[in-house]
């Protein structure tokens, strides 16, 4: 069934040269859902236990002992969810594109075969692979969809991931030939973890790993390839980039470095605790100054991402509560999904802005709510969660981030807790200034430009904004699922 | 607390919510929320109904609903993550409703001042959170005092920063001057049974941990102490009415701070009540004023009731609670301030009362607008009963203070009146310049860190990935140019040499025999030559 979900969106996608023109959009729309539902049903079928459910392993490549080994658990099954949410939600608001639709429909279907598969694979060569197919599908999305400079910025992307993958690659390397036998399965790896015994080269594969994890995440100072992708790509673009692709990064943190390397994580814990907070802090500030709104969003971005490294540096001292670390890793991970809805609909909102009126300065707008109430009204919950206002889902996350990180009680973590705090101020002042300046006030010169949202775009950000608000409101749909994944990966990083 | 009340709420049963798996959160009603419950939802009522006749739409009630929902849950919560989404959502709809007229630049202006003092505060509560985990391994209030010692200390400092934030104590106070730009029934509830007071109602709910620490009561009754003498100079130095009741809110809510530093909870309960009944029915009067342009009689003697309550002239409500907690004070010096304020509090009102002496055109003011003013003036006059013993008045408030505060209002008011003037100062008329001071020091500084991070991120950090980048093609050229044509050249001229060689080889192969004859001779010679010198 696992496999069925990963490769239905390409099995589509490869017959999609011979459906009709004009019913393009709406078959990429029905596969999507279909998705969504099959998704859904693996949740609930899972339910709120520990392990892993609808595990596959097959042969694959023998030789390096590598197979095709998925299966899904608590951190899997929010960020499938999320991917099948997010892939939906262009579709839908893509029904109106009319610029070469079959072959857009085709790229953004296969990359979400491998987004499904990076979530659900359990074979660190298999999770390379999916790793570096979407960095080469959203190099083509923003090179051949995307506006202004799009072809430095999808190079610039595109080599500087492929270098954090060729880094991260290095790292894999590193966890096969320390494996005692070989083997690249994650499971195996986890069971006993490799370099027992030689702590420098553990270290060492951290950085590797860590490294090449970083990029794609990203934190400070490796996030510079993210604001101009973000500003040149197409609004769906940057939601699937964003929303999931971001993810790829602090998921391989827990799925991989942490309990592969336990021992090198715990050692190097205030590192991660250190990038995190100056992640956290630096990309508040630096989206504050930020006259171009997509810039803006995609640095807040780097802020949010920030938290989750920071809870999950935390979660690494082992000699602090445990309750507190589980907080944490709960935390992050809900966070992870939160980024993705929220930051997913604040990046279509932003499509909506320069669709209308062709830019995305913040200063040429103003009193935006006159003519366009409703995308108004969007904008303002959408920056509402951002900024983690309790009710929606940021909130929930950042609440348990901080909890956790400084009730971890040691003094470097309440420390770094505690300075994070201060994100939530400037993180509040930013998006008080967007609203400000353009939702608020007196009209701007491109006022006149801005219409009202359409209802593609309607139905594609209200189901973000509304699961936000389910998770702000009744949070143990998710937290109960994340939760014996949490306490699982905190024993492990432990041991 | 009588027993008999007591039984009231004791039928409610506690609400469990548990948001976060582990660490459970629920919803109580108990012997303090239950009077926060009840005032908010008479204010509530008294302030929908008077905003009903001025024809407000729907975005104005869900926000004002959402604001008193926010506030039902700050009060019943009894952990502190339902206290704090409580808390901030009532934060954010504070900022919509005070930017409620949001075209005008200024009026947003006014919310974001808000909206970010009050969350700079906030940052508190949430750092507290973290500090409870760490200290008393639970987010429960209950739970708080029981920490260990130095997470004890920093809830305690998180939860006396957020609450001072909220209520507009010093150094904060300046937000809830911009809080005035918001429709006047928003201020009516937002100054008295909402927002504002949240502040001092977690710090009398907090009592045992203020206690605990020791250093945490004092300060708290300094801070309130202080706001009610010096936010009452700032109330006495306004020309404009609204302003004049804002900077009064403060300085009321500081004897309310006072109460709880200084232990006099049940006082602090009761003076928060009636000043809730007297600041909203002041407020909404003034609402009238403003938006009639004219005064009727309801309204004018309404306002007189409320003033008169304000300056504590007994027997009215304020004059009865800010005994109570006056009497809880055991400091000799806080004592001293509080009197101060008190005194000041008179002064105030009085100048307020002289708003009445002004002629004003009689104007048409509906039935529902009158009802809740006149409702709103009999609560605010005779409130003063929750301070009897048996209801909330167990400390009682010793009879010659009472007395001598009552007699000092009475004098006060009728100076003011009478003279028709009071001493404006002028160093308080700006608020202090707190929020010039904030300006300077916090957002401006602010702002250029986010201005120079932006640039040193365009410039150092990307441009070093920029640079890499320019590195590697370089290196490609240099390659090109260099390093290619010296391999190139290398490999030219092992070619040449080839050639040369060959060219030399060829140069004995003549064909003619004899000079083979000769070539081979001289090889023998060579050949036996080295084979003796070996041998």
């Amino acid at each position: 069934m696992l496999t069925l979900v990963i490769f239905l969106p390409l099995a589509v996608a490869l017959a999609l040269p011979g459906v009709p023109r004009r019913a393009v959009p709406w078959t990429w729309l029905g596969v999507s859902v279909v998705e969504l539902a099959l998704v859904a049903a693996m949740w609930a079928a899972h339910g709120t236990g520990g392990g892993t459910s609808f595990e596959t392993d097959a042969r694959w490549i023998p030789s390096v002992r590598a197979g095709y080994h998925v299966g899904v658990d608590g951190l899997s099954l929010p960020l499938l969810a999320l991917t099948a949410v997010l892939f939906a939600t262009c579709a839908v608001y893509s029904l109106r594109n009319t610029h070469r639709v079959r072959a857009f429909a085709m790229l953004f279907l296969f990359l979400e075969t491998v987004c499904l598969g990076l979530f659900a694979a359990l074979d660190l060569l298999l999770f390379f692979v999916f790793f570096d197919l979407s960095i080469v599908g959203m190099y083509f999305v923003i090179l051949l969809w995307g506006h202004e400079d799009r072809a430095r910025s999808a190079l610039k992307f595109f080599l500087y991931t492929f270098l954090g993958s060729l880094v991260l690659l290095l790292g894999f390397i590193g966890l096969y030939l320390g494996a005692d036998p070989h083997t690249f399965d994650m499971v195996e790896l986890t069971r006993t973890p490799p370099f027992a015994g030689s702590p420098g080269l553990a270290g060492l594969t951290l950085l590797a790993v860590g490294a090449g994890l970083a990029i794609k995440t990203p934190v400070v100072p490796f996030h510079t390839w993210l604001p101009p992708a973000h500003t040149d790509a197409p609004a769906a673009g940057s939601a699937v980039l964003a929303g999931v692709m971001l993810k790829m990064g602090t998921y391989g943190l827990v799925r991989i470095a942490m309990p592969l390397l336990p021992d090198a994580w715990r050692r190097y814990a205030l590192v991660m605790l250190v990038v995190g907070l100056v992640s956290v802090l630096y990309g508040a500030f630096v989206a504050l100054a930020q006259d171009n709104v997509k810039r803006l969003v995609a640095y807040t971005s780097v802020n949010h991402m920030g938290y989750i490294v920071l809870a999950l540096g935390a979660a690494g001292y082992a000699a602090g509560d445990t309750d507190a670390r589980r907080l944490a890793v709960t935390g992050a991970v809900t966070q992870m999904v939160s980024h993705g809805l929220v930051t997913g609909a604040l990046f279509l909102l932003c499509g909506v802005l320069h669709d209308r009126a062709g830019s995305y300065d913040i200063g040429r707008f103003g009193g935006v709510a006159r003519r366009a109430p409703v995308f108004a009204g969007l904008v303002a919950v959408a920056a509402f969660a951002s900024l983690g206002l309790p009710g929606l889902s940021g909130f929930i996350a950042e609440f348990q981030i901080f909890a956790g990180t400084i009730g971890t009680g040691t003094a470097a973590t309440a420390v770094t807790g505690a300075l994070a705090v201060a994100g939530i101020l400037v993180t509040a002042a930013l998006f008080l200034r967007v609203l400000h300046l353009v939702v608020l006030g007196q009209p701007g010169e491109l006022t006149p430009r801005v219409t009202d949202v359409r209802r593609p775009e309607l139905a594609a950000l209200v189901p973000l904004l509304a699961l936000s608000l389910l998770i702000g409101v009744a949070p143990r749909v998710l937290l109960d699922t994340i939760e014996p994944l949490s306490a699982a990966v905190v024993a492990l990083v432990g041991r | 607390m009588s027993a008999a009340l007591r039984g009231v709420w004791g039928v409610v049963p506690p609400q469990k919510a548990g948001m976060i798996p582990g660490w459970g959160s629920g919803l109580v009603v108990d012997e303090l929320s239950v009077f926060l419950l009840v005032t908010l939802a008479v204010v509530l009522v008294a302030v929908l109904a008077y905003a009903w006749a001025d024809g407000y739409g729907v975005r104005f009630h869900a926000l004002m609903l959402l604001f008193a929902a926010a506030m039902a849950v700050t009060v019943t919560a009894s952990d502190l993550l339902l206290l704090l989404m409580g808390w901030e959502v009532m934060g954010a709809m504070s900022y919509a409703l005070i930017g409620y007229v949001w075209s005008d630049p200024e009026r947003v202006r006014s919310a974001d001042v808000a909206f970010l003092t009050t969350r700079a505060a906030d940052m508190g509560l949430y750092a507290a959170a973290g500090f409870a985990v760490a200290g008393a391994h639970s987010l429960k209030l209950d739970d708080l005092a029981t920490a260990n010692a130095p997470w004890r200390d920093l809830i305690a400092a998180g939860v006396v920063v957020a609450a001072l934030g909220k209520s507009a104590q010093l150094p904060f106070s300046f937000w809830l001057s911009r809080a005035m730009a918001g429709p006047s029934p928003v201020s009516a509830l937002l100054h008295s049974a909402a927002m504002v007071v949240a502040g001092a109602y977690l710090l009398l709910r907090l009592r045992p941990l203020l206690d605990a620490t020791g250093w945490a009561a004092t300060t708290v009754s300094w801070a309130g102490a202080l706001t009610a003498l010096l936010l009452g100079a700032v109330a006495l130095a306004q020309r404009d009415l609204k302003q004049l009741l804002a900077a009064s809110t403060c300085a009321q809510i500081g004897f309310m701070v006072l109460a709880a530093g200084a232990g006099a909870v049940d006082g602090g309960t009761a003076h928060l009540i009636a000043h809730a009944a007297v600041k909203s029915l002041l407020f909404l009067c003034a609402g009238v004023w403003l938006t009639r342009r004219g005064t009727h009689r309801v309204v004018d003697v309404a306002f007189g009731i409320g003033a008169v309550a304000l300056a504590g002239v007994p027997p009215l409500s304020l004059w009865v609670t800010k005994d109570e907690v006056l009497a809880g004070v055991g400091s000799s010096a806080l004592l001293a301030v509080g009197f101060a304020a008190s005194v000041l509090s008179a002064a105030y009102a009085g100048k307020a009362l002289l708003r009445l002496f002004q002629a004003a055109e009689r104007v048409p003011v509906p039935l529902a607008q009158r009802i809740p003013l006149a409702g709103l003036a009999v609560a605010g006059a005779g409130l003063g009963v929750l301070g009897l013993p048996g209801i909330l008045g167990e400390a009682g408030p010793v009879a010659w203070e009472s007395a001598l505060a009552g007699a000092f209002a009475v004098l006060t008011v009728g100076v003011v009146v009478a003279v028709r003037r009071v001493p404006e100062p002028a160093w308080a008329l700006r608020w202090f310049w707190l929020e010039r001071a904030a300006l300077a020091g916090v957002v401006r500084p602010g702002f250029a860190v986010a201005r120079a991070l932006a640039r040193f991120d365009d410039r150092v950090v990307d441009g070093a990935v920029e640079g890499v980048a320019r590195g590697g093609r370089w290196t490609a050229g240099l390659a090109r140019r260099r390093v290619e044509l010296r391999v190139d050249g290398l490999v030219g001229a092992v070619g040449r040499a080839a050639r040369g060689l060959a060219a030399l080889a060829r140069r004995p192969q003549t064909g003619q025999v004899h000079l083979y004859f000769a070539q081979a001779a001289v090889v023998l010679a060579v050949l036996v030559l080295v084979a003796v010198l070996a041998g």
